[in-house]
């Protein structure tokens, strides 16, 4: 899998060709005083699948969170699948629907079962019918392995399925774009596999995705381009292998030698 | 496995599995019970020993003077002059009045319809093998009271009962029945309020709860019934049962607005996040992912509440509606009845007792139903 992914990026240099889905540009962002992201411009391709990686309280998250509006931007522009971002409740809605995302604190609803955690977006929001909803759900707790927990409460599973069925309930929406923040962090070291397996086989479907993570094996595998980032901004991004084999700036080379 | 190293001396490991072995005898059943419970330390035992004896005292000459030597039945003290124990003809003979103050005795069927039309749609509120909760929650805040203002006030062909004329625990459970049902939801959109991002919205609803929080429930009323009618114009006077009702009604959304806020704050961020990341509304993450584990969370204060304000409705003594406690006052000065104020204010403590009991058990009933959260 990973031979043919790196054939078709060799192809073109850092600019991944494609219809963009994502355009951010000038972007900046406070939290009261504190200028948290600054100066953010980034394009995401469709299909484009893009690591980003940085100490702690770099902005990650945040820029992540901006993307489907859990956190709003001050300056610049961020539009999604054609759609600017501004104060309009409504295309915030549309925004959502074909954005998934997963958290680090998977942030399963604890009150009803994987089943229905998963059917409820596309009941509710896309008006699918019940047991047309039910279909498509089970189709992705297979895909992600656990088809026969789906009639359990979040709190009967392991953080490995918790967060496996987290993901398959962004999926069942069908988004165009899945965001993931640290999805493995909050694993004990024997349930990461499980889920980043979970995250290569969607990359293996062509789903456009923004994964902020520290496993590097896994950004190896998968990305296009590996973003890094420090005190708000973007300090470096390149193709994975140049990237870790021959980084630029000195942030970037310091924090890789902490964490590689 | 180090341990193991230096106590023995030598890698530990074990080759066979240990099974399952039951508890000793001494720590199951009911002589286990016992030690475990009462007699688990001299001191334990010394008040075991002290709270049967103290029982000993009080309960048989109770259950003596309120059901063996007891009088059930007559028309006033004199027929009780032969028996030692209570004499509760004061409640049977006065029974109707008791539950209907004044209320026509002819049209007490009236009542009685409503409370059976208030079960039938509660069932499928408080029980969930009966379908169309949403409905019938709607039903309850909307068309019903209407339906029950029909039957008890009358009107419209059937016979006019002002309101005057209610009376008894009738009153009570109205009036805790529609404080009830209102000021859930009133609670639940100042709690929403409250932590709204407009500051419009949510400063009006910190003045509006402190407001009623700071005022005594007496003192509510009392403005309500007396001071109120003061700054309307004239001839603009409306119903006195009507004032009462609205002021019990806002005072006990305060507190269920502070309840309910508290339950929404003890939900993790990430449940909101999720709800709108996956696209719901915001109405849609409220009604389906936010209240649900708020209120799981709250019911015991919310049940607590009610009966609070349940019991708190017995207060309108103060203004002169005539609502059991006040029915139990008029009666025990009666001249034919002097002299039984313990049956009377007995009879009103268990009819109280009872119906706030009943509440506290659904609660439970209602956690352990709703307890979805531990590991099976
Ligand atoms: N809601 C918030 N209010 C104020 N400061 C915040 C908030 N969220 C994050 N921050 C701050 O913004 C910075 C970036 O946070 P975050 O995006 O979570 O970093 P990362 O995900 O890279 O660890 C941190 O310094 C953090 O303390
Ligand atoms: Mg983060």
């Amino acid at each position: 899998m990973s031979e043919s992914i790196r054939e078709t990026r060799s192809k073109d240099t850092l600019g991944f060709s494609g219809e963009p889905v994502i355009q951010i540009s000038g972007m900046n962002k406070w939290f009261g005083q504190f200028h948290v992201l600054r100066d953010i411009d980034l394009t995401v391709c469709r299909g484009e699948r893009i690591v980003i990686c940085g100490p702690s309280g770099s902005g990650k998250s945040t820029l992540i969170r901006c993307i489907n509006r859990l956190e709003e931007h001050q300056q610049g522009t961020i539009v999604v699948d054609n759609i600017e971002l501004t104060d309009d409740l409504k295309q915030i809605d549309n925004v959502r629907r074909e954005v998934g995302m997963v958290f680090q604190h998977f942030n399963l609803f604890p009150h009803l079962t994987i089943l229905e955690n998963c059917t409820l977006a596309p009941i509710w929001v896309r008006k699918t019918p019940k047991a047309e909803a039910e279909e498509i759900a089970m189709e992705y707790l297979t895909r992600v392995k656990i088809p026969e927990q789906a009639d359990k409460y979040p709190g009967q599973l392991s953080g490995g399925q918790q967060q496996r069925v987290a993901i398959a309930r962004s999926l069942c929406m069908r988004p165009k774009i899945m965001l993931f923040d640290e999805p493995t962090s909050a694993l004990d070291p024997e349930m990461i596999k499980e889920v980043l397996d979970v995250m290569v086989d969607l990359a293996d479907t062509g789903m456009t995705m923004l994964v902020v993570t520290h496993e590097m094996g896994f950004a190896r595998q998968v990305a296009h381009r590996v973003i890094f980032m420090d005190d708000g901004q973007i300090v470096e991004q390149n193709e994975p292998e140049p990237f870790f084999n021959n980084p630029q700036s000195d942030r970037t080379k310091f924090f890789l030698s902490q964490i590689l | 496995m180090i341990e193991a190293m230096n106590t023995h001396n030598r890698p530990f490991v074990r080759t066979e599995h240990l099974p399952q072995s039951p508890p000793p005898v001494s720590t199951s059943g009911i002589i286990g019970w016992a030690r475990e419970n009462l007699f688990s330390s001299p001191l334990n035992a010394v008040l075991t020993i002290a709270s049967f004896y103290f029982l000993y005292l009080v309960i048989p000459p109770f259950v003596q003077w309120a059901f063996i030597d007891a009088a059930w039945w007559g028309s006033s003290n004199k027929d009780c002059a032969g028996y030692d124990g209570a004499c509760w003809a004061v409640v049977t003979a006065r029974f109707g009045q008791f539950v209907y103050g004044f209320y026509p005795e002819a049209e007490r069927w009236r009542p009685n319809l409503v409370l059976i039309l208030f079960a039938i749609n509660l069932l499928p509120i408080l029980w969930d093998r009966v379908p169309g909760r949403t409905i019938a929650a709607l039903f309850l805040v909307t068309g019903f009271p209407l339906v029950a203002l029909f039957f008890i006030h009358g009107g419209l062909g059937l016979e006019v009962v002002p309101t005057p004329k209610w009376g008894g625990f009738m009153l009570n459970l109205i009036m805790a029945a529609v404080a009830i049902i209102y000021s859930l939801p009133l609670g639940i959109l100042l709690a929403l309020g409250r932590r709204s991002e407009f500051p419009i919205i949510s400063r009006f609803c910190v003045l509006f709860i402190e407001f009623w929080r700071g005022v005594p429930l007496i003192t509510v009323l009392v403005m309500a019934s007396f001071i109120l009618p003061f700054f309307m114009p004239d001839g603009f006077n409306f119903n006195e049962l009507l004032r009462a009702l609205v002021g019990l009604t806002l005072f006990s959304s305060a507190y269920m607005a502070e309840v309910v806020r508290g339950g929404l704050q003890a939900l993790p961020k990430g449940q909101t996040e999720a709800a709108r990341a996956i696209g719901l509304t915001y109405w849609q993450s409220i009604r389906l992912i936010i209240m649900p584990q708020a209120l799981k969370i709250t019911i015991p204060a919310i049940v607590n509440t009610f009966i609070g304000l349940f019991k708190d409705t017995s207060l309108v003594i103060v203004i002169g509606l005539f609502d059991l406690l006040q029915v139990a006052k008029s009666s025990v000065t009666d001249t034919n009845w002097l002299g039984l104020e313990h049956e009377t204010y007995i009879f009103v403590a268990l009819v109280f007792f009872v119906a706030c009991f009943a509440m506290s058990l659904y609660s439970l009933y209602l956690e352990r139903k709703l307890d979805t959260d531990h590991r099976d």
